[in-house]
């Protein structure tokens, strides 16, 4: 009989509305964590994952509280538990790993002291024993030099050294139960795939129990024995990894699971419609009930209760289960594949950019020259036909939103010419470009809760592309916005609305259309889906792709997701340290990934499936400066040659299926050894 | 680090020749100069070239600058008009008087802004909270000759308990000056203390909803412990420099309630010499004042460097 670690007993967590209503955020949760087992808690944003694994430590946030239910360890109710005897637990028998390892460091402490508290307060060892423990921990979780990386503060690390010191942290009390909080969240994919193996050594190592938090179910399905989704606040699944990634008989995980892009799926992948319901405005009936494909009247007035299916060991939450258990198309083309119309004229052309963040010194100011011989980004060259999807990848530091930036205009080139529809030069300095280029060219950020000004409407945001560039007015510009507002599926209903009245999609939506109204030529999306959740990304790329179908528009899409930049790109440029790798087809390099580091990175993609392991080939050493000879890769290839790469840039070479490999081994030596892996 | 240092200096040099520049040219483009003013209907004939002769104002007005700049770089301000005194002789008892009152103040004030900041902030929206902070809503709405004249009617006219004005003379010695300068330090700390106080709390607060205080409360980090190792030192350091700000700013509520007063001190002193039309005084003060301001925010600004791990190992990188 498996020993439970944890049991969590009916739990319901709300806060006190305004009116005085309780409205719970968590409901009825039941579950029991055994030993040495690894549950992962997947849920989009809101669905209350987090407050359930905090409550789970028994921490309740600010403003929330426990309206019924426990959490028993070792037979304690933590939620009842003074903070005294909460302090012998914490740290101690159970830890967190939380998802933002810069912030969850203390800014002034030393990282070695911050380990080194938890050792006072959760061991008897003494000062020298503590030392020692320090160093074994930092190396446990492979980090380099030990003794110097203590005396650090949290600041000079990296994202993934500070989430491997957090690691560290947490064990250093030997806990039994192990809580993480979208550990990898942030963290580049070579990174993060490093840090998920280490986990699983861990686990496995010491036999401690782990709760996954996480919305990502590549990363779930990599770590998890058991998977419980979350949806509303609610679990509506809990099962076994394999039948529930495999089999998902919840039309929630099945929606879910079928919205996300996948490397071996070229296409776009289906979208879920609507979004999470606000807590305490559904009174009856089954939550995902609006968004359900095979919902009934049934849904709408009965709520489902948690069933246990016998045959595949899971418990589920949905009246329709049973047609459900035979869909087994998951991984079948429902796809729907892009066709772009590519016209053969040149509508952008980059070539030989380089840009530098180098300060300027006050002489060259006065001469307008950058002197810096190894520039952020070097070398740029791409040529975009009209109609195209050009997609640029790569890691953080890569360069990809800096070469948008300067496309934009909105940071200036240190050398090179980027020209528009081929001999239209543009300029560097974003005062001199002409209006009509600066309405071809438009942009699409990341995080619209930063890119839309929160004091204006909807209406207010569409109409300024459209009175700058068109000068509509009155009557006109309304019926326009309305328009523009309907291409991206807005009803006229949103004009009078605030960005924080808008959910995270319908904000993606207003600053697409922001962008389209100016009916540009060229789009930069800088990583528009990345602060989206799943069901939603999929609804904004395909929204992005049937505009494009529409007005032959052309993208230049910067993302650090493989899987989105396969469905939605028809060329790709993979970038390290701001210098060109590789440059193809999107069909050609997915599948014949010829220079190293774009094997590495596809490589370390993680896919929904248990049985699709990430292969890790190269250490996922952070890099601050490209070198200043030789390949950009020299630092972390696996298959470096020797003084050639250090000190040679290597030359441009093409492949049989197209692609512009830039390395110094042959490339039919590149192909035949790729084989071998 | 070093070179930041010294750029810092250098910036707040430059600030103070800036200051000393408009105020020279402030008094020569008002209209009538130092010896008119001085001796008004008498200014014609003899006497005036008497007192141009006896200031040097017959020379140039930038040899003038050049030499009155020289001479305050050795710490020589010139004569003052009104009493023919060296500006030194007038300024040193006045400097340390202020002194006084301004250090009883910050000294009394900051450690009181700190702690009510802290207990605010921990016990935030509980009473001890709520009582605290109206308080020093209302303080900090009341200006201070406003207080000082209540504190006045009650402390010294209803319950006779302290002077109401101070009538000891400029060069009495600090003991001397102690029971006298009880009421001006209330009515001076009491805007400055209620404003730090809000500073500190809104700082504390902010660091308490970190990610990485709930962190270190998962961690098992009993409260108090957390509370100094992990919140305080993260909370206290940007409120540096807010506290510098309030000090600077200190130095206009010390004149008007120098004023209020009666208090022979350097606040005084600007209202008189202004009153007076004793010009190269107040350029002397303007210079003074200004110096104390531009060093107090040069200090706030070097143990920000020191204190924050973050700034320092920047500069070293650089």
């Amino acid at each position: 009989m498996k020993t439970s670690v944890q049991e969590i007993k009916d739990l319901t967590i709300g806060f006190q509305s305004q009116k005085g209503e309780q409205i719970s955020i968590l409901k009825n949760i039941s579950t029991t964590i055994n030993k040495g087992e690894t549950v992962g808690i997947v849920g989009e944003s809101g669905s209350g994952k987090s407050t359930l694994a905090l409550a789970m430590m028994g921490y309740v946030k600010h403003g929330l509280f426990t309206i019924s239910g426990q959490c028993m360890f070792h037979s304690n109710n933590l939620l009842e538990m003074k903070n005294k005897e909460l302090e012998t637990i914490r740290g101690r028998k159970i830890a967190m790993i939380p998802q933002n390892a810069g912030q969850s460091l203390t800014p002034n402490l030393k990282i070695g002291y911050q380990i080194d508290e938890a050792l006072k307060l959760h061991t008897d060892l003494k000062k020298e024993d503590r030392d020692k423990k320090i160093s074994e921990l930092l190396n446990k979780v492979r980090l380099p030099s030990p003794d110097t990386m203590a005396q650090r503060y949290p600041h000079e690390l990296s994202g993934g050294q500070q989430q491997r010191v957090a690691v560290a942290m947490a064990l250093a009390g030997s806990p039994e139960l192990l809580l993480l909080d979208e550990p990898t969240t942030g963290l580049d994919v070579t990174t993060q795939a490093h840090v998920l193996e280490l986990l699983n050594f861990i686990a496995k190592d010491t036999d401690t129990s782990m709760v996954y938090v996480s919305h990502d179910l590549g990363a779930i399905a990599q770590v998890s024995d058991r998977v419980i989704v979350m949806y509303s606040g609610e679990i509506v699944l809990d099962g076994p990894v394999r039948s529930i990634l495999k089999n998902p008989i919840h039309p929630y995980t099945y929606g879910l699971l079928k919205s996300i892009p996948k490397l071996t799926l070229p296409g776009l992948p289906n979208s879920m419609s609507g979004s999470q319901p606000q807590p305490g405005s559904i009174k009856s009936g089954c939550s995902f009930y609006e968004r359900c494909e095979f919902s009934d009247d049934n849904c709408k007035i009965k709520t489902p209760t948690l069933e246990y299916i016998n045959d595949l060991n899971t418990y589920v939450r949905c009246f329709k289960h049973k047609e459900l258990t035979n869909q087994n198309d998951l991984n079948s083309q429902t796809v729907k594949s892009i066709e772009n119309k590519i016209l053969k004229n040149e509508i952008l052309d980059l070539s030989n950019v380089s840009i530098s963040y180098a300060k300027q010194k006050f002489l060259e100011q006065l001469f307008n020259k950058i002197e810096d011989n190894n520039p952020t980004v070097k070398d740029i060259d791409i040529n975009i036909n009209k109609g195209e999807t050009l997609a640029l990848v790569g890691e953080s530091g890569s360069g990809k939103s800096t070469i948008l930036k300067s496309i934009a205009g909105l940071l200036k080139t240190k050398d090179g010419i980027i020209k528009f529809e081929k001999d239209k030069v543009l300029s560097n300095d974003l005062k001199e470009r002409d209006n009509s280029y600066l309405r071809a060219i438009q942009l699409i950020f990341q995080n619209p809760d930063e890119s839309l000004n929160p004091n204006h409407t909807v209406e207010e945001i569409i109409s300024q592309p459209l009175r700058l560039y068109f000068g509509l007015k009155g009557q006109e510009l309304k019926n326009k916005i309305i328009e523009v507002l309907d291409k991206v599926r807005l009803g006229e209903f949103y004009l009078t609305r605030y960005p924080r009245q808008l959910s995270g999609g319908e904000k993606q939506r207003v600053a697409v259309a922001r962008a389209f109204a100016a009916k540009p030529d060229i789009i930069l999306c800088d990583e528009v889906t990345s602060a989206l959740d799943v069901s939603v990304q999929a609804a904004v790329l395909n929204l992005l792709q049937e505009l494009k179908e529409d007005f032959g528009t052309t993208y230049v899409f910067v993302s650090h997701d493989l899987a989105v930049v396969r469905a939605i790109s028809d060329r790709v440029a993979v970038l390290y340290q701001g210098r060109l790798c590789e440059i193809g087809p999107s069909k050609n390099v997915y599948k014949f990934p010829s220079h190293p580091y774009t094997e590495v990175l596809l490589g370390a993609v993680l896919e929904p499936d248990p049985d699709i392991k990430p292969k890790l080939v190269a250490e996922d050493i952070v890099e601050e400066k490209p070198p200043e000879n030789g390949c950009s890769f020299q630092g972390r290839c696996p298959r470096i040659l020797g003084d050639i790469c250090k000190n040679e840039v290597p030359p441009w070479q093409t492949s049989e299926s197209g692609n512009l490999i830039r390395c110094h081994i042959k490339i039919d030596d590149l192909k035949n050894q790729q084989s071998l892996n | 680090m070093f070179f930041l240092v010294i750029k810092r200096i250098l910036l707040g040099l430059i600030t103070l020749f800036i200051v000393s520049l408009i105020t020279f040219v402030g008094v020569e483009i008002l209209p009538g100069d130092a010896c008119t003013t001085y001796l008004e209907r008498e200014a014609y004939g003899a006497a005036l070239e008497a007192c141009y002769e006896r200031l040097g104002l017959n020379v140039p007005a930038y040899e003038r600058y050049i030499s009155w700049a020289a001479g305050v770089l050795q710490g020589d301000f010139g004569y003052s008009l009104s009493g023919d005194m060296k500006i030194n002789d007038v300024l040193g008892p006045r400097v340390k008087n202020s002194m006084v009152l301004a250090s009883a103040s910050i000294l009394i004030g900051i450690p009181i802004a700190l702690l009510l900041g802290i207990i605010t902030a921990l016990w935030r929206d509980k009473m001890p909270d709520i009582i605290i902070s109206t308080i020093a809503i209302f303080s900090m709405t009341i200006p201070e000759f406003v207080s000082a004249t209540l504190l006045i009617l009650i402390v010294a006219i209803w319950l006779e308990w302290l002077p109401g004005i101070v009538i000891v003379p400029t060069g009495v010695s600090v003991y001397e000056l102690l029971p006298n300068i009880i009421l001006p330090v209330i009515a001076i700390s009491m805007i400055m203390t209620a404003h730090m106080a809000r500073m500190v709390r809104s700082s504390v607060i902010q660091v308490m909803a970190s990610d990485y205080v709930q962190m270190a409360i998962l961690k098992g980090v009993p409260y108090w412990k957390m509370v100094f190792k992990h919140v305080l030192p993260n909370a206290l350091l940007p409120a540096i420099n807010v506290v510098a700000l309030t000090i600077a700013w200190l130095l206009g509520g010390v004149v008007v309630t120098e004023v209020v007063f009666n208090y022979p001190g350097l606040g005084r002193l600007v209202i008189e010499s202004i009153s007076n039309r004793d010009l190269p005084v107040v350029q002397a003060l303007a210079i003074i004042l200004a110096s104390i301001y531009v060093s107090i925010n040069l200090i706030a600004d070097l143990m920000t460097l020191m204190l924050n791990p973050r700034l320092k190992s920047l500069q070293i990188k650089k």
